[in-house]
């Protein structure tokens, strides 16, 4: 009866929610982004602000955004998964042995947009059974989630090796590459793609039940529990989506470099707890948003291609990640003990 | 004295049976010259499983501590090289200095922030490697330019034998190194109050703090044994196959935790003995290094190793069930 009524007021609550909530470090990542983006075009002014530079920084930053949303998503019940790199790279190679075996003597060039919509479906199956694995090891055996998907990551990267025997798979049908260095009217697929997660992810944690739910058991288990929360379910259910994205983000990988490996990607893993922290996600769980997490990868990867035109070497980069991580773990202790 | 815990007496029963299993299909596994590179090969792993034991004890974990061998043992050697210097007591004292400054970087942060030992350890991991290969470099120091007493060090044998077609082999005196070094730590854990405090710690860090003991001292000499242990072992590996590599040890991190939760110990802190660790390793390098005795592909090493680490994380969990939550 008070349908309309309702709805309107919620949306209105909505968007203050949203600013109320994102506020303090979402606008604290909006000015960092500005900041940086600011320092490089001073220092770099051709070729930072080039759309070339644009461009392929759209093509690169999803894989590495959406492993920062899974990372994010299993940090909100206070959890970690160590295992997303692993079941990246074993959605996308697994995608490879089946188009290798629909091909057969035809060669992959020749397969259509059927097979890889059908690869597709195999890559993300994979990522979410992944998930359920790990979801029952860690609900299921009360296994803490470090060690299980330690323990998993290394089983998935081992079946990497297994289906591969070692060297990568190399070539993908043209439909499969497009998804990584495609365009949709100028704008690059992946990056599309990307967007379109974010927003149904946000919704998905902000608007339902299930994202409030995971950030109850997030917040405090035991009185999640007493609230009537079938906490085992949810978090097999994160995991699940967790390794879903994971999957995802596989599949972005080896379409962009026609390729898939075992060892691709393998720093990628700290780069998402990084941006996951960075992005206002608390890792003992129950605080995190999509946006935060969005923002954070933004701006680390205008600071990382900033880096890369300064000619700072890969292995300073990786040092700079580190050091990153810590000084906003050590920045975030610091506010929340004022806080307190 | 009770060297042998219950969960002791388990693990010693799974590695016995696990030897007769492979001496079954391979009845090569109990030559001499297999069991004493097997032995060989447990020093370096072990002795970086004693440290990440302490830490586990301690209720943290730790992944930085391969990074930190990684420096210590290059800066060494590189450092060793450019003046030329041939010794071994100073090189080994200053590997094992560095790795427990870098470990006294771990104890200050994760003490002072109350942060996730994971996430900071995955930190400084990368910023050690990071600032290793882009400062000091990224070329392997080879067998050729390699100081020539570690070479020594690495090749002291202290029982040598003689095939019967006149080809020598023998037992690493490293193994020795190894011993002491743990039953040093078994000492510090059962015998004194730090090692007390270890535990108490990770059982309950509030109530170990009511007690009275200093826990910033117990995390700092946590952090820092591990870190002196991985640098220590990081120049013994570098001796012991005669070159240094900064990209050396990439994921060896996973092969050590996973030998200590073998070996009993418990993620939740409080628990583990030196004696559990110690069979522990020996049962993963057992295994490892046994595939190929047994005829498996290496390929499958990684599958197993990871089914290993679950499997042994599985029993200590139904071991260490907690309450609902």
């Amino acid at each position: 009866m008070s349908q309309t009524n309702a709805t309107g007021t919620t949306e209105e609550s909505f968007g203050q929610r949203l600013i109320r909530a994102s506020s303090h470090t979402n606008i604290q990542l909006g000015v960092i982004c500005l900041l940086i983006l600011a320092t490089m075009t001073a220092l770099r002014p051709q070729m930072f602000m080039s759309s070339y530079n644009f461009e392929s920084m759209a093509f690169f930053m999803p894989e590495l955004g959406i492993l920062a949303i899974a990372m994010m998503i299993a940090m909100l019940t206070g959890g970690i998964d160590l295992s997303i790199v692993g079941v990246a790279n074993l959605a996308g190679i697994t995608a490879g042995t089946v188009f290798g075996y629909l091909a057969g003597e035809a060669g992959v060039g020749a397969l259509g947009s059927g097979a890889v919509i059908f690869g597709v479906g195999v890559g993300l199956l994979v990522g979410v059974l992944a998930g359920l694995v790990n979801g029952l090891l860690i609900s299921g055996l009360k296994i803490t989630p470090i060690l299980a998907t330690l323990g998993t990551g290394q089983v998935f990267i081992g079946l990497c090796l297994v289906l591969t025997g070692g060297p990568a798979i190399v070539g993908f049908p043209p439909a499969w590459t497009w998804l990584g260095n495609g365009k949709i009217a100028a704008i690059p697929v992946p990056f599309v793609l990307f967007v379109v997660l974010c927003v149904g992810l946000s919704l998905l944690l902000s608007r339902t039940s299930f994202g409030l739910r995971l950030k109850l058991i997030g917040t405090n288990p035991k009185a999640a529990i007493y609230t009537g929360i079938e906490k085992g379910r949810m978090i097999v259910f994160s995991y699940m989506l967790t390794g879903g994205l994971a999957a995802m983000a596989g599949i972005l990988l080896s379409a962009r470099t026609n390729a898939a490996k075992s060892d691709y990607g393998s720093s990628y893993l700290l780069q998402a707890v990084l941006i996951a922290v960075l992005g206002g996600t608390n890792p003992a769980g129950g605080k995190g948003n999509v946006l935060g997490v969005a923002l954070a990868v933004i701006s680390l990867t205008l600071l990382a291609s900033g880096l890369q035109m300064m000619r700072v070497s890969n292995h300073l980069i990786n040092f700079v990640w580190g050091a990153f991580l810590i000084v906003v773990i050590a920045l975030n202790a610091l506010r929340s003990r004022k806080g307190r | 004295m009770k060297l042998f815990s219950n969960t002791d007496v388990v693990i010693a029963l799974i590695l016995v049976a696990a030897m007769v299993f492979i001496g079954l299909i391979n009845p090569a596994f109990w030559q001499l010259p297999n069991i004493f590179s097997l032995l060989k090969s447990n020093v370096v792993i072990g002795l970086m499983a004693l440290g990440v034991l302490l830490i586990m004890i301690s209720g943290g974990i730790d992944v930085s501590f391969t990074a930190f061998a990684v420096a210590a043992m290059y800066l060494v050697v590189r450092t060793m090289v450019a003046l030329d210097f041939d010794g071994v007591i100073i090189p080994f004292l200053c590997a094992t200095a560095i790795g427990a400054l870098l470990g006294l970087m771990n104890a200050g942060i994760i003490h002072k922030f109350h942060m996730i030992p994971l996430i900071v350890t995955l930190g400084t991991a990368s910023v050690v490697r990071g600032l290793v290969l882009g400062l000091v470099g990224t070329s392997n120091v080879n067998i050729n330019q390699m100081p020539e007493a570690l070479i020594e060090v690495g090749r002291a044998n202290i029982v040598t034998l003689e095939r019967a077609n006149g080809t020598t082999f023998g037992l690493s005196a490293m193994i020795v190194v190894y011993i002491v070094i743990a039953i040093s730590i078994h000492l510090i854990l059962t015998r004194t109050m730090i090692g007390r405090s270890v535990y108490a710690y990770g059982a309950d860090p509030e109530a170990a703090k009511r007690v009275g003991f200093k826990t910033g001292r117990t995390m700092i000499f946590v952090y820092c044994t591990a870190g002196a242990l991985a640098g220590f072992a990081g120049l013994l590996h570098s001796s012991m196959i005669w070159l240094a590599n900064p990209r050396d040890f990439v994921g060896l991190e996973l092969d050590v935790i996973a030998a200590v939760v073998l070996g009993g110990a418990s993620i939740f802190g409080g628990r583990g003995t030196v004696m559990g660790t110690v069979l522990g390793v020996f049962i993963l390098v057992m295994i490892q290094n046994s595939l190929i005795l047994m005829g498996i592909d290496t390929t499958w090493q990684r599958v197993v190793v990871g089914g290993m680490l679950i499997c042994a994380v599985a029993v200590t969990a139904l071991r260490d069930r907690r309450a609902l939550v």
